[in-house]
């Protein structure tokens, strides 16, 4: 795997458990079996993950108790008893596990709290950040995979041939390139200088937000906003991702099933759909779940940087106001997002290497 | 250990010198200087050391000299760079911001990697509940996505260089804890080990001697990743204005300084500090890489 992008860095994509582990059961049981035997599994991975993602929140809840103080706005307060009715009523001087139990009884009950800093309801703010995110998330993923794969597919086909040189190349700059600063030089080349050159009203690329001011809805505006930011998301995703593409599509065609497809006569055209890149699929799709599964959060620079209000933003807007009632379930709606994807790639796998046996 | 051997025409050979009498780190070496792109990063990398660590030789001008009558130059003879807002020359500005930011990247790939590496073998060697602990540990951290993690931290501690190599080592020890442990077990169960075991060396014995040198392939490639991770991530949190703070400077705060230029003719400040990060990290990737090959060649052969 890639070592990773700017915020993304540290990545580590957790393996799926029992890959490549005693094929032979799964394959005799057939289609029936098998999708019983992946909705078992399911069942058995969010189980296992509702303790860590408990664990998680409270740390994180704890974290942030100790850090920030919601009444931060009422200790100016000449009645000394706003303070303490506002204290007894938020549970402020309970222990903090007691605290943290009332807290996820609201989460659950869909009663998130108010946001100190706007005043809006936290569900609210966190649902649209959350919608605008899976917006760009959404068109970079699919974007990155299509040209991940196609450079994948061809470097490998090509091997050490000059284009293959150079796209490698290319994805080592890719891979090291931070994405603020990308963003930055992507304002600079696609927007400000076609309007300083062509002397234009408007620059040919926004690069503020996702629609103009009284704009919504899905049109030419919505498309202007969203090239740049979602070329700084590629870019790096391209690169690791076509990099890992390549290396799959290798091992799949070094693999003894393409020898034979080979030995018996199968076009090579057909032996390189049908047969290698099929089958490099199936490690591609977990690498980018797990991937896919860090942008959720993870889109803090390029958010900042375009002005777009998605999870990023909200967290890094709600961090400097010492927000309480936003980071707590915007913490935990992040961390469920990670271990849906994350449930997601092993399936994916499963799905697509019938070998894999899931328990 | 030689036979003596009777024949005359034998023992008047001379030692031919076969690849298995060359040590184990001479075969690294040349492994790793057949890569040629390995040691071009190697060389970019000193290169950049020595020029920033050097600064106070190597800068064309004093630090901080202000000179603020004539502000923001472009970049010049005089000034290969140009200057800042202040007068200051950008490129003296650069080589020291350079320091801290190589500084940080080495100070936590050095310590997430002793950290990792020590938690990493023990949760691998004893097993039992704390591999258990230790393994649900680094779940946690899998969960919570690191820049906001990094951004809270920093937000509650007071932000100098010395608690982002904290911070940031605090949470890169993970990610080594995971392969070590899991090379641990795969090594633990192998035929050498095993019959130190049966021959009776002590369980130190047996790390240091047997575990360690085996594992130092996957711990340098790990480490060469961190320090481009962290060098990556000191920036990133520096440009978002959780990092190093003025009047201290990095690469990343430099970038933070002149984000808001872009389009302004001071546009210039803009590109030096982010082809600095750019070609440190892509200098240490390859170095990763050629070292990678190194090891995994010769753990082939061996």
């Amino acid at each position: 795997m890639g070592s990773g992008k700017v915020t993304e860095a540290l990545r580590a994509a957790p393996a799926p458990e029992g890959r490549h582990s005693e094929g032979r059961g799964a394959q005799g049981r057939g289609r029936v079996g098998r999708s019983r035997q992946m909705l078992r599994y399911a069942v058995r991975r969010l189980a296992y993950s509702v303790p860590v993602v408990l664990v998680a929140s409270f740390v994180f809840f704890w974290a942030v108790r100790s850090t920030f103080d919601p009444l931060t706005k009422l200790r100016q307060a000449r009645d000394p008893g706003v303070l303490a009715r506002e204290s007894a009523r938020l549970g402020l001087e309970r222990p903090v596990l007691e605290q943290y139990g009332l807290w996820m009884k609201a989460f659950v009950t869909g009663d998130w709290g108010v946001s100190t800093r706007t005043g809006d309801r936290a569900q609210a703010m966190i649902g649209s950040a959350l919608g605008t995110t899976l917006q760009l998330v959404g068109w970079a993923v699919l974007f990155a995979v299509v040209v991940a794969l196609a450079i994948g597919t061809y470097s490998a086909a090509r091997q050490y041939s000059a284009g293959d040189h150079l796209l490698t190349g290319l994805s080592y700059l890719g891979v090291a390139m931070p994405a603020f600063w990308l963003g930055l030089l992507l304002i600079q080349v696609f927007a400000i200088w076609p309007r300083e050159q062509f002397g234009l009203e408007q620059p040919p690329l926004y690069f503020v937000g996702l629609h103009s001011p009284g704009m919504s809805g899905v049109n030419a505006d919505y498309f202007r906003h969203l090239v740049l930011p979602v070329m700084t998301l590629t870019v790096g995703l391209i690169a690791s991702w076509s990099r890992f593409s390549r290396a799959s599509m290798l091992e799949a065609l070094n693999s003894d099933y393409v020898k034979t497809a080979r030995a018996k006569g199968v076009p090579p055209r057909r032996i390189f759909l049908r047969h290698a890149l099929r089958n490099s699929l199936a490690p591609f799709v977990t690498v980018v779940a797990a991937d896919t599964a860090l942008l959720i959060g993870g889109l803090v620079v390029t958010e900042q940087i375009f002005a777009i209000s998605g999870m990023g933003r909200l967290f890094l807007d709600s961090l400097l106001a010492g927000d309480v009632y936003v980071l707590l379930p915007w913490m935990l709606i992040v961390a469920l997002a990670m271990v849906l994807f994350n449930l997601a790639a092993d399936l994916g796998y499963a799905l697509l290497d019938p070998r894999v046996t899931l328990r | 250990m030689t036979v003596p051997s009777h024949h005359p025409a034998e023992r008047a050979l001379p030692p031919t010198p076969r690849p298995a009498d060359k040590s184990r780190r001479r075969i690294l070496v040349e492994r790793f200087l057949r890569h040629r792109l390995a040691v071009i990063g190697l060389l970019i990398l000193l290169a950049l050391m020595i020029c920033c660590y050097g600064a106070a030789w190597v800068a064309p001008h004093p630090r901080n000299a202000q000179d603020i009558l004539t502000g923001a130059l472009p970049p010049s003879s005089e000034h290969w760079l140009g200057t800042d807002d202040l007068g200051r020359d950008y490129l003296t500005e650069l080589l020291y911001a350079g320091q801290v930011s190589l500084t940080v990247g080495l100070g936590v790939a050095f310590l997430s990697t002793a950290v990792g590496t020590l938690v990493g073998a023990v949760s691998g060697l004893l097993g039992g509940w704390i591999d258990e602990v230790i393994m649900r540990i680094t779940d946690l951290f899998l969960i919570i996505p690191a820049i906001a993690l990094l951004a809270l931290a920093m937000q509650t501690l007071s932000p100098s260089p010395v608690t982002i190599v904290l911070v940031l080592a605090g949470l890169g020890w993970t990610v080594i804890a995971r392969v070590v442990r899991s090379q641990v077990i795969s090594l633990r169960e192998k035929e050498f080990v095993q019959a130190a075991q049966v021959l009776g060396s002590s369980r130190t014995q047996i790390v240091l001697r047997h575990l360690l040198p085996n594992l130092a392939g996957v711990i340098i490639v790990n480490a060469s990743i961190a320090v481009a991770a962290a060098i990556i991530l000191e920036s990133t949190l520096s440009f978002l204005g959780f990092g190093i703070q003025p009047p201290q400077s990095s690469w990343g705060n430099l970038l933070n300084q002149a984000a808001g230029l872009v389009g302004t003719p001071k546009d210039y400040l803009l590109y030096a500090p982010g082809v600095a990060i750019l070609l440190t990290v892509l200098a240490v990737n390859f170095l990763g890489d050629g070292l990678r090959d190194a090891f995994d060649q010769q753990s082939r052969q061996s």
